[in-house]
């Protein structure tokens, strides 16, 4: 019997419209544990690099995590893996809610898509019964709107559905797949769910999900219960408030966004508005969003109430997750209420929160500065606010200028031309990052900006303090309890570092200190990629319920496979070297990992050199980010050195790359 | 003159829907802890409470398994509150023939709440850590039951009534049989 997973995956040709239930190797999940690490698997396995994103060769991976549907607390992570069409790059999006246990408990593991669809269609999966149903109706139709059309319409109140909006429909390269109150937004995956023409994956399960070691099992899940409820009650002291608690509370619960609004760039990530935060705004923004929020929601089995059913007068009620609480307000400089207010619409018509902002910002400094004429922009009404409508609906409908902001501001500037690339100036890897401008290069956040293949910052940090405390006192207080250190020289490492003088950055933590701190945060959060494990209760906050010393156990009592730290520790290394191997193949070399120009005022290029350097080396990689054939060896993907071999990445001799066979455009723009 | 009293404990859960956020974990252990042998499966169709979560009309009702129903009601009330319409189902503790809740997925068969026999405290309970669910016992004092030979009757009289003496008495027979 297969344990916390079922061992069966649903495979669905979308052109030929053939479903087939195939059964799992458990091997594979004992080397690559589940979630994203499978998902990389089959994508390497079947996914040529010559293969676009909008190629029906292209899958589209809907992933449960390895304990998603087990009582582990949080544990409820689809991971959406494809080819991304705005990076070229493999794209690993995550949701929260309820649809990977519910697709767990109708006896499947993943759902992998591959084809188009001539028509537009969506996916019904009750049990052992799947069925391919036509969905023209609900073409156009919100995300939201789409699920709630399809429950009726099923009789089935108690379905999930992950669905696009307008913006996938449309292949819009930022298009999100909604769900409830979470959606999968990073790397343009609705689009690519648009692409194959597949509205919504509908799926309800009345089926047991099987644990190997019930009773120890048990103890595990009520430890990590009883030590949530510990974190709640004490909360870290001396960090700001949002990084106190466990989840992500600053989203919907708490008021103070004193932080976010003075640390985050306004506008085209830019401005930084250093007093914007005061009493006036404080109680205005509290009387909007508790005006706006009907009640704080929580994803499946998980206490935390990181999201919130927001109902503003007059629109429809939706539910508000992540940052997009501040995401449209800040870049178009309005206040919470517009923000709240165009959420609505962009999670109806699904896009990413991170993203749009930027790119409708990026659009009006284009207009203000000349590079674009108004022309572009006709009818376009005169106020900011009603100008990021005027664009967000121009987006998602392809509409004129649209159809070229449509493709991100990476693309939209190499297309517009006219010193225009000067305006996409925080992008990573093709992707707009997190709007951050600091002044002292971090060589913590320099590594993990630049190696990070995820997309998104708040995916790759965690466990170990953004800044140093400031006394002694605070810094013995915080480490005293430091349980989920895989090693106590991290405790040394923060009980050294200073604000300023030698132990503070750039210098400090050191180049070997840093590869440890961001391969530690990388590991704990591809851990939780695998097993479907919420981050806001593992890998993201300070001293979460879930670590590396715990996490082997549930494995093995979960899921019935011997683990141990190293172990994991190895099988997460196997899966994240197998996710660069995928994109050395599409491409991807030094060149391309380093951080926009101006995320920091004060930069060291030999520092960050020697910083590359070092974590390549502490990676396995050779000095183009390339896994080298040692490593490969070691982690048993000999099958991905022979075909780096094949392809001249790697030479027969040694590890050096035979040619630089990347394309010669960089994928980074500073 | 005074019947005799007795004391029994009633147990309640209390439920609070402008507390619960939907998160379900009530469903998962008690699916968890039902399951044979216990804890070695998780399925909250087989659950003893089910939340009914329709996030964008903010319904959120918990409701544990109460008695089997053979027959579903004939017709069924609306309750406003708060502005929000709920079907008299929402709030029903039944496994009645027009629903699926509180019945094994596999065989139909009717489930229903045990308090988590053995257990100090509900599980369900326990794993809402909002408190939109909390344990209550109370000692009551109870009249002993004494048969009350005149309602016996009159109900004997109005199935009489509609199906004829015969037919009554058959059953009765049939009936007493059964349980010997
Ligand atoms: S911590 Fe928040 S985001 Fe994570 S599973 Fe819980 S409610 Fe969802
Ligand atoms: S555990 Fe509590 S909050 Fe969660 S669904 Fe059940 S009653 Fe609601
Ligand atoms: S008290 Fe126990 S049996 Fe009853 S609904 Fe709650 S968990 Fe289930």
């Amino acid at each position: 019997m297969r344990y916390a997973e079922t061992g069966f995956n649903l495979e669905i040709d979308l052109t030929r419209g053939n479903i087939e239930k195939v059964a799992t190797d458990p091997k594979d999940t004992e080397l690559y544990l589940g979630g994203l690490g499978t998902n990389t698997k089959l994508i390497w396995d079947r996914v040529a690099p010559e293969v676009e994103a909008f190629s029906p060769d292209n899958l589209l991976i809907f992933g449960t995590g390895l304990l998603c549907g087990t009582p582990a607390t949080g544990c409820n992570r689809t991971i959406v893996s494809t080819i991304s069409p705005q990076t070229k790059l493999m794209a690993f999006s995550m949701m929260g809610g309820f649809w990977a246990p519910e697709l767990k408990y109708a006896g499947y593991d993943k759902v992998v898509l591959r084809g188009k669809s001539p028509d537009l269609v969506y996916l019904w999966i009750k049990d052992d019964k799947v069925e391919i149903r036509d969905a023209s109706h609900l073409r156009g139709k919100g995300a939201v709107e789409t699920a709630e059309l399809i429950k009726a319409e099923l009789k089935e109140p108690k379905a999930q559905v992950a669905a696009i909006g307008m913006a996938g429909e449309n292949r819009v390269f930022y298009a999100s797949i909604e769900q409830g109150r979470s959606s999968a937004s990073r790397g343009g995956i609705g689009a690519v769910m648009g692409d194959k023409g597949v509205k919504a994956i509908v799926v309800r399960g009345t089926k047991d999900l099987n644990i190997a070691e019930p009773a120890k099992y048990m103890e595990l899940c009520h430890e990590v219960l009883a030590y949530i409820k510990h974190r709640e009650g004490n909360p870290i002291p001396g960090v700001m408030p949002i990084l106190a608690g466990l989840g992500s509370p600053q989203e919907m619960k708490v008021h103070d966004e004193k932080w976010h609004t003075e640390n985050f760039m306004w506008g085209n990530s830019r401005t930084r508005r250093k007093d914007f935060w005061n009493e006036e705004i404080e109680k205005e923004w509290t009387e909007t969003l508790d005006k706006a929020r009907t009640r704080l929601v929580s994803c499946f089995n998980c206490p935390m109430e990181c999201g919130a059913t927001i109902s503003m007068p007059g629109l429809p009620t939706y539910m508000m997750k992540c940052f997009t609480k501040l995401t449209y307000t800040m870049g178009a400089f309005s206040d919470l209420d517009f923000g709240l207010r165009i959420a609505q619409k962009a999670t109806e018509y699904g896009v990413d929160g991170f993203s749009t902002p930027q790119v409708m910002a990026f659009a009006l400094e284009l207009l203000e500065n000349d590079i674009l004429p108004a022309s572009d922009f006709p009818d376009m009404p005169e106020d900011t606010e009603g100008r990021f409508y005027y664009l967000l609906d121009k987006i998602v409908r392809r509409e004129g200028i649209g159809d070229i902001l449509a493709n991100g501001t990476y693309w939209a500037a190499k297309e517009i031309g006219n010193g225009a690339e000067a305006y996409a100036h925080n992008n990573i890897k093709k992707t707009e990052q997190l709007p951050l401008k600091l002044s002292m290069l971090n060589p913590v956040y320099f590594l993990m900006y630049a190696t990070g293949e995820k997309m998104n910052i708040t995916q790759i940090e965690g466990q170990f303090p953004q800044a140093p405390f400031a006394t002694m006192e605070e810094r013995e207080a915080f480490v005293s309890d430091w349980v989920q250190v895989p090693d106590e020289k991290f405790k040394q490492y923060l009980l050294d570092w200073e604000f300023r003088g030698e132990n503070s950055n750039p210098y400090y933590p050191t180049i070997e200190m840093s590869c440890n701190i961001v391969d530690w945060q990388e590991t704990m959060h591809y851990i939780d990629d695998a097993l479907g494990q919420c981050a806001g209760l593992s890998s993201f906050p300070l001293k979460p319920p879930y670590h590396i010393h715990n996490y082997p156990q549930f494995i093995s009592a979960g899921a019935g496979i011997e683990m141990n730290e190293e172990q994991l520790k190895k099988a997460a290394k196997r899966y994240r070297t197998l996710v660069r191997a995928v994109n050395t193949n599409r491409g991807m070399r030094r060149k391309d990992e380093k951080p926009p120009e101006n995320h920091w005022k004060k930069r060291f290029p030999e520092l960050e050199e020697q910083l590359l350097d070092g974590y390549y080396k502490f990676k396995g990689w050779n000095a183009d980010g390339i896994p080298t054939k040692e490593s490969l060896h070691d982690l048993g993907l000999d099958y991905v050195c022979a075909d780096f071999i094949a392809r001249g990445i790697l030479t027969e001799g040694d590890d050096l790359p035979a040619e630089d066979v990347s394309s010669n455009e960089t994928l980074v723009e500073g | 003159m005074t019947s005799p009293k007795k004391t029994k404990t009633i147990k309640t859960i209390k439920i609070d829907i402008d507390k619960c956020n939907g998160c379900r974990a009530c469903e998962v252990i008690c699916s968890s802890f039902h399951a044979m042998p216990k804890y070695s499966s998780n399925n909250p169709a087989r659950s003893r409470i089910r939340v009914t979560r329709e996030p964008i009309r903010d319904v959120y009702v918990p409701v544990y398994a109460g008695e089997y129903a053979a027959a579903e009601c004939a017709g069924r009330d609306k309750y406003t509150i708060d502005g929000k319409e709920y079907d008299e189902c929402v709030f029903c503790r039944a496994a009645c023939p027009s629903r699926d809740e509180f019945k094994e997925p596999d065989s139909g068969l009717p489930l229903k709440c045990d308090m988590c026999e053995g257990e100090d405290e509900p599980l369900c309970v326990k794993w809402c850590m909002v408190d939109a669910l909390t344990y209550e016992e109370r000692e009551v004092e109870i009249d002993e039951e004494e048969p009350n030979p005149e309602e016996i009757e009159t109900g004997l009289q109005s199935l009489v009534d509609k199906h004829g003496l015969d037919k009554v008495a058959d059953m009765v027979a049939q009936l007493a049989k059964e349980k010997k």
